[in-house]
């Protein structure tokens, strides 16, 4: 008996002692495809695992730079005053999403919201369903003579920065007002926290109109509106169209860029990344090692689990620019991935 | 009073300095205690010290009286002025106050001066649980139940007041959502005080009133309610401290807008509201700066708000002497 007690104490305590620790911190919103990619992972490779806290894209930044995490991750780039604190973060894309448009009123089963009309509903110039801007673009819609209630997110978000930075590029008027930001002052409307408490607001009230994740809309049944996109085409939010507004986009080699309102006949204009925060020197040999090596799984097995789970997985030809940036990363000035082609 | 509580001090004075000099255990275990009750003054300090850290240099970007004065908050350019928070977080409180205090009184009195012992113990039961429900569960029943409910009837009822404070859009999140809801959280808090305040009334008391003939309202007005009046608007206040504070039920419901408007209907917003929904996404110095502003105004508020419940307690406890005399 004793003997047994023995070999068992020595197993979990070798088990314990091979096992490679990584933590992060960062975005709510890539929060499930994290967590499966993680514990994907570490059935692959027993001896890395990784803890992920989604505290929150701006907390997920401040531990990155005060280097207390291994990585950080964030729905919104880091801006130019975040980079000049943390010197030698390299952005990686890991998977997109999108924002819709949701709304209720109870006579219309379909919408399509040009950029204008749309800046104009949430800018409160257009306060009645029934607007002849409207029901230009809805020739076959009977709009309700009620009133439109604007629905925003309270707390801040990469959602939100997503949303007010295509609105800032599709109308002067919003940009010279609100701006872009992860939370900015509405003009109109009312907050709700969260995907859920912008959802429970717009369901409840007749004539809401809100934005919300599309993955969150795809999971609640959500129907959102269809956008008309840069090239004028009206399109409906759905992976595919997400993964396009990556196609044509230039991507800068820091990946620090905005994909609203991008080129392309299929492109959803709201659409946009999220990242992972990684130093390109990476400081731990061990730890960089096994960073380095689940982010190349990550952009290549890993997208296979994005759309289970209402992620667009990055484009192929992006996929090849981020290879290539991974192989760059070192760990103390040596390449980690020399070896692959 | 206050010279016979010297008094007591004294007399203590003068029984325990000989028997702390001559024994050490006794004095160790004062100094113990001395080190505890100077830990929460400085766990207040430095809750102050960090606060004014990290929003000094916020407020003096903005200046202290625009910070308070001022009703615009834009995160965007770096404009922040609290007033429509502060104004929110007083109002809300306020109306839950008005509904909550009366009912809760009420409640008490039933319970010490009507209801038969056996029933005390079993309302008082479920008013415990009152205060365990996490506030977000209340939050989240605002949102669901409660704000339909607002929307229709009661909003388009309330407006055919006229009243100024019932105008506008039947919306259903507002001031007013905010201050039903806070004012359920609140009933068990000043419920249950009030009800261990009454308790300490003296049953003489009580039946000299009604020897004199007085009739049990009549009794509760002239020798109970006199008596108690100190410890219920102490049990008023620990209510409304509940009520300044709370912050995931009010989000849920006020509509989370920064702006001031005279009706309840109206979407509003709170200090500890806006705390909560932008400190976790704030970004750079001056938005995390003026967030933390936010809470050492809040602080300022509960502050002051006590020191107005000190004094209204001494002004009531000389009430009943004043009738007396």
């Amino acid at each position: 008996m004793k003997k047994i007690i023995l070999i068992a104490t020595l197993l979990s305590s070798a088990a314990f002692a091979d096992k490679l620790l990584i933590n992060g911190a960062g975005a709510t919103f890539p929060f499930p495809i994290y967590s499966k990619w993680f514990s994907e992972y570490n059935k692959l490779h027993p001896d890395v695992q990784i803890n992920y806290q989604s505290i929150g894209s701006g907390g997920g930044i401040k531990q990155i730079t005060e280097k207390t995490v291994d990585f950080g991750a964030s729905d919104a780039p880091m801006s130019a005053e975040e980079m000049g604190r943390a010197a030698g973060i390299q952005h990686i894309p890991t998977v997109m999403g999108a924002v819709v448009v949701v709304y209720n009123v109870s006579s219309i089963s379909e919408l399509r919201l040009s950029p204008e009309t749309l800046a104009g509903i949430f800018l409160g110039k257009i306060t009645r369903w029934n607007d002849p801007t409207l029901a230009k673009d809805n020739p076959k819609a009977k709009f309700p003579d009620a009133a439109i209630t604007v629905v925003h997110r309270s707390d801040g978000s990469g959602t939100t920065s997503v949303f007010t930075d295509y609105l800032a590029k599709v109308s002067p008027e919003w940009k010279a007002g609100p701006g872009q930001g992860k939370s900015v002052n509405w003009p109109t409307g009312l907050g709700g926290k969260g995907n859920e408490g912008v959802t429970g607001t717009v369901k409840q009230t007749d004539g809401g109109i809100g934005y919300v994740e599309l993955a969150y809309a795809n999971q609640n049944k959500l129907t959102p509106a269809e956008l008309k996109n840069h090239d004028g085409a009206w399109v409906k939010a759905s992976l595919e169209s997400v993964s396009a507004a990556a196609g044509k986009a230039e991507i800068p080699d820091d990946y620090r860029v905005s994909i609203t309102d991008a080129p392309g006949k299929d492109a959803y204009p709201i659409s946009g990344f999220t990242w992972l925060l990684v130093y390109k020197d990476q400081p731990d040999a061990q730890k960089g090692d096994a960073l380095v090596r689940f982010l190349w799984w990550a952009i290549h097995d890993g997208q296979k689990m994005a759309a289970a789970l209402d992620y667009a997985p990055l484009p192929a030809p992006l996929v090849r620019k981020v290879e290539a940036t991974l192989k760059s990363i070192t760990v103390q000035g040596k390449a980690v991935l020399a070896e692959r082609k | 009073m206050q010279s016979a509580s010297e008094v007591v001090t004294r007399t203590r004075a003068v029984e325990q300095t000989p028997a702390a000099r001559a024994n050490l255990p006794d004095r160790a275990w004062a100094a113990v205690l001395t080190v505890l009750g100077l830990a929460v003054l400085a766990v207040a300090a430095m809750i102050i010290a960090e606060l004014l850290r990290v929003g000094g240099p916020a407020l003096k970007h903005t200046g202290v009286i625009a910070f308070v004065g001022n009703s615009v908050w834009d995160v965007t350019r770096d404009v922040y002025g609290a007033l429509p928070f502060i104004y929110g977080t007083l109002v809300t409180s306020g109306v839950a106050l008005v509904l909550a205090l009366p009912v809760s009184i009420g409640l008490a009195l039933f319970l010490t001066e009507m209801a038969p012992a056996r029933m005390r113990s079993i309302v008082s039961f479920p008013i415990a649980l009152l205060a365990g429900i996490p506030s977000v569960v209340y939050g989240l029943w605002g949102l669901f139940v409660l704000v339909p409910i607002l929307r229709n009837p009661i909003e388009p009822l309330l407006a055919r007041t006229h009243l100024p404070i019932f105008t506008g859009a039947p919306i259903g999140l507002g001031y007013l959502a905010a201050g039903v809801v806070m004012a359920i959280m609140i009933l068990p808090t000043i419920t249950s005080i009030a009800i261990e305040v009454l308790q300490t009334v003296p049953g003489a008391l009580r039946e000299a009133a009604l020897a004199l003939g007085a009739t049990r309202w009549e009794a509760i007005r002239i020798a109970v309610l006199p008596y108690a009046r100190a410890g219920i608007v102490g049990a008023t206040m620990l209510g409304l401290g509940r009520a300044l504070g709370e912050t995931m039920a009010v989000t849920m419901v006020i509509g989370n807008s920064p702006t001031i408007r005279a009706s309840l209907f109206a979407p509003g917003y709170s200090l500890p509201a806006v705390i909560a929904n932008e400190f976790a996404e704030a970004s750079g110095d001056m938005q995390t700066g003026a967030l933390a502003a936010l809470g050492l105004l809040l602080f300022a508020v509960t502050v002051l708000l006590n020191i107005a419940a000190r004094v209204l307690v001494r002004m009531s406890r000389r009430g009943p002497a004043r009738v007396a005399a």
